[in-house]
């Protein structure tokens, strides 16, 4: 983002963090957009299917109720998978792994890139430069080979690979963070905060945290739409969650091969996670725009 | 200018070293024994005793690291634990493949995204470029993968049968002497980068399209296609190179994925593979190889960004 103009409140001691009023405009503004409102609406309905999926499904994701690869008909919506059981039902049951493994990574990463970012901004000097050079070192990494890394260490458990995917996401955000909290360590308040003798921890989380809410807010949107892919992939590649389970990314491997005969049990889940991955992004991308209208006074 | 390049370039070594320390720790040194993990069930003491042997185990954190840091210097990458083939001999031969697939995939990318930024920004806000803006807003979105099993599922099975699903190509064949197994393949990673870069193109073209110069190029009377080609694209090209070489830099891990979807006999399937089986000595120079392209490209990035804005070439000295 472009530098801060000098305006009335950079001079001003009090803190011009967002209020209500200013969150209700940012949201309208988003809104507005309609690419962010049909983002919004396919997020949701992908939420949807993964919270209620399960409790809809006619039947057991791992029940054998029909031959392999069965076509459509028969009382099968959309037909049986290699092993024989309900693709519809595995579908409806496959998006709560790949979005409750995304969200877990999100907070993770963005969480530690967040405290990570800030800190570093805020002490400057010998401690920014470290941690940056740390950062720089996991960013050496394309974040998939990253993971399967320390997969390869580890081996594939769900909780390890959330926590993977979390931890390669953190120094991309943190970048981002301490770039946007740099123009805030300058600000008066901030001094102003320092003179009155506030903590350490009450200045970057009371006084720096407020301020960098909307480009948080973005990368919260665009981690969540790379990890979606990259767990979904790790998944995919059998490196995740492991079969039987039924997951979106699971579902494409066990049924590639017989995709001439039995093209659903690909291509659902193949759907899912794209509109999945669409949604987050038209969202995110609406709030940016949105964000950036009203810091340049739109 | 020089004492700032020298500068970047040390420091590209030393996140060079530093990453050749996290992949050594990561797959090696950490506690749960790196035999065990290789030879898992079929571990027997026999195996694992003459496995630590051939791995080093037996020695010290520190002695193993720098005796694999030596061969890794010297070109000796040690021995894949799976084939028991060396593992430069496993991999030259993919090394070649993947730099192919990537070189095809950027030089039709490259052109490609910056005329469609461009076109985005000649028709700024008509149909033809919120069509444009939407379709590439939404295939950055999607996953390298889904693209990959999305263009299979067309071009490749029941829709259309025209080209393989899978990359056929024998062993020891190069990817280039059967370029319809490349096809799939190089047309994911396009379709994954040009969004980027073509928006990226067409921001910078519309703040050039606005700027005086090219009104005073329109008031001379020029025609338009050399207002547009002559004057704005030469200026508004900067961001896109930039952008370019970063989407170069993803490529090296974009290969991991595309080429596990397609079969393709490269470094990217190679790594999917060797992490299933516990590879780690292959795991390991895979890794160190493609850490070692993401650094050099994105440090290319960075010099190239700075000779080309003349600003930052002054304010480095």
């Amino acid at each position: 983002m472009s530098t801060p103009v000098i305006t009335a409140d950079a001079v001003t001691v009090a803190p011009p963090s967002m209020g209500q009023r200013q969150w209700m405009v940012l949201v309208r503004a988003t809104l507005r957009q309609w690419r962010a409102r049909i983002g919004l609406a396919i997020f949701l309905l992908m939420v949807l299917i993964a919270l209620f999926g399960p409790l809809i499904a006619p039947h057991s994701p791992d029940a054998f109720v029909a031959a392999p690869n069965a076509p459509a008909g028969h009382g099968l919506l959309f037909g049986s998978d290699s092993l024989g059981r309900d693709v519809w039902s595995r579908f409806l049951n496959g998006g709560r792994s790949v979005l409750g493994m995304s969200l877990g990574s999100t907070v993770i990463g963005v969480g530690l890139g967040l405290v990570v970012g800030l800190t570093a901004a805020y002490l400057g000097g010998a401690a920014d430069e470290v941690l940056m050079r740390i950062s720089d070192v996991f960013m050496a990494f394309p974040q998939i080979v990253l993971a399967l890394l320390l997969v390869t260490a580890f081996g594939p458990s769900v909780p390890l690979i959330i926590l993977i995917v979390g931890i390669s996401t953190a120094p991309r955000v943190a970048r981002v963070i301490r770039g946007a909290a740099l123009q805030i360590v300058e600000r008066d308040f901030v001094k102003a905060a320092e003179a009155v003798g506030e903590p350490r921890r009450r200045i970057i989380f009371g006084e720096l945290l407020p301020n960098v809410t909307s480009p948080l807010l973005v990368e919260v949107g665009l981690r969540l739409t790379y990890s979606i892919g990259l767990i979904a992939a790790l998944n995919f590649i059998g490196d995740g969650i492991q079969p039987p389970a039924s997951d979106w990314g699971v579902m494409i491997n066990e049924n590639r091969l017989a995709v001439s005969v039995q093209p659903w049990g690909v291509l659902l889940p193949i759907l899912a996670i794209a509109l999945l991955t669409i949604g987050t992004n038209l969202l995110t991308d609406g709030f940016a725009r949105a964000a950036i209208g009203l810091d340049r006074g739109e | 200018m020089s004492r700032f390049l020298l500068r970047r370039i040390l420091l590209g070594l030393l996140t060079l070293l530093l990453v050749s320390i996290v992949v050594f720790a990561a797959t090696q040194a950490l506690p749960g024994n790196a035999a065990r993990a290789i030879l898992g069930r079929n571990a027997t003491p026999a195996r694992l005793a003459a496995l630590t042997l051939q791995l080093h185990l037996n020695r010290s954190v520190p002695s193993q690291y720098f005796h694999w840091l030596g061969g890794l210097v010297t070109g000796n990458l040690g021995t894949s634990a799976a084939t028991q083939q060396p593992v430069s001999q496993l991999i030259s031969g993919r090394i070649a493949n993947s730099a192919f697939l990537v070189f095809v995939s950027a030089i039709i990318a490259i052109p490609l995204s910056i005329a469609l930024g461009v076109l985005m920004a000649v028709r700024r806000d008509r149909p033809t470029d919120h069509i444009l803006s939407t379709t590439s807003l939404a295939l950055a979105s999607l996953p390298d993968f889904v693209i990959g099993i999305g263009l299979a599922l067309l071009f490749a099975t029941n829709v259309t049968h025209i080209l393989p699903a899978v990359s056929l190509i024998p062993p020891g064949e190069h990817a280039w002497n059967v370029p319809k197994e490349v096809i799939l393949p190089a047309a994911t990673l396009i379709i994954a980068v040009t969004p980027y870069i073509s928006r990226i193109m067409r921001a910078s073209m519309v703040e050039v399209l606005e700027s005086d110069y090219v009104t005073m190029a329109r008031l001379k009377g020029l025609p338009n296609r050399t207002v547009i080609w002559r004057h704005a694209v030469p200026n508004a090209i900067v961001p896109a190179i930039q952008v370019s070489a970063l989407q170069l830099a993803y490529m090296a891990g974009g290969v991991v994925l595309v080429e596990y979807v397609f079969s393709f006999p490269g470094v990217g399937a190679q790594l999917v593979d060797s992490v299933g089986n516990r590879d780690i000595p292959v795991v390991q120079a895979l890794a160190i190889i493609i850490a070692a392209v993401y650094v050099v490209v994105n440090l290319a990035a960075d010099l190239l960004t700075i000779v080309v804005t003349p600003r930052l070439r002054t304010a480095g000295r």
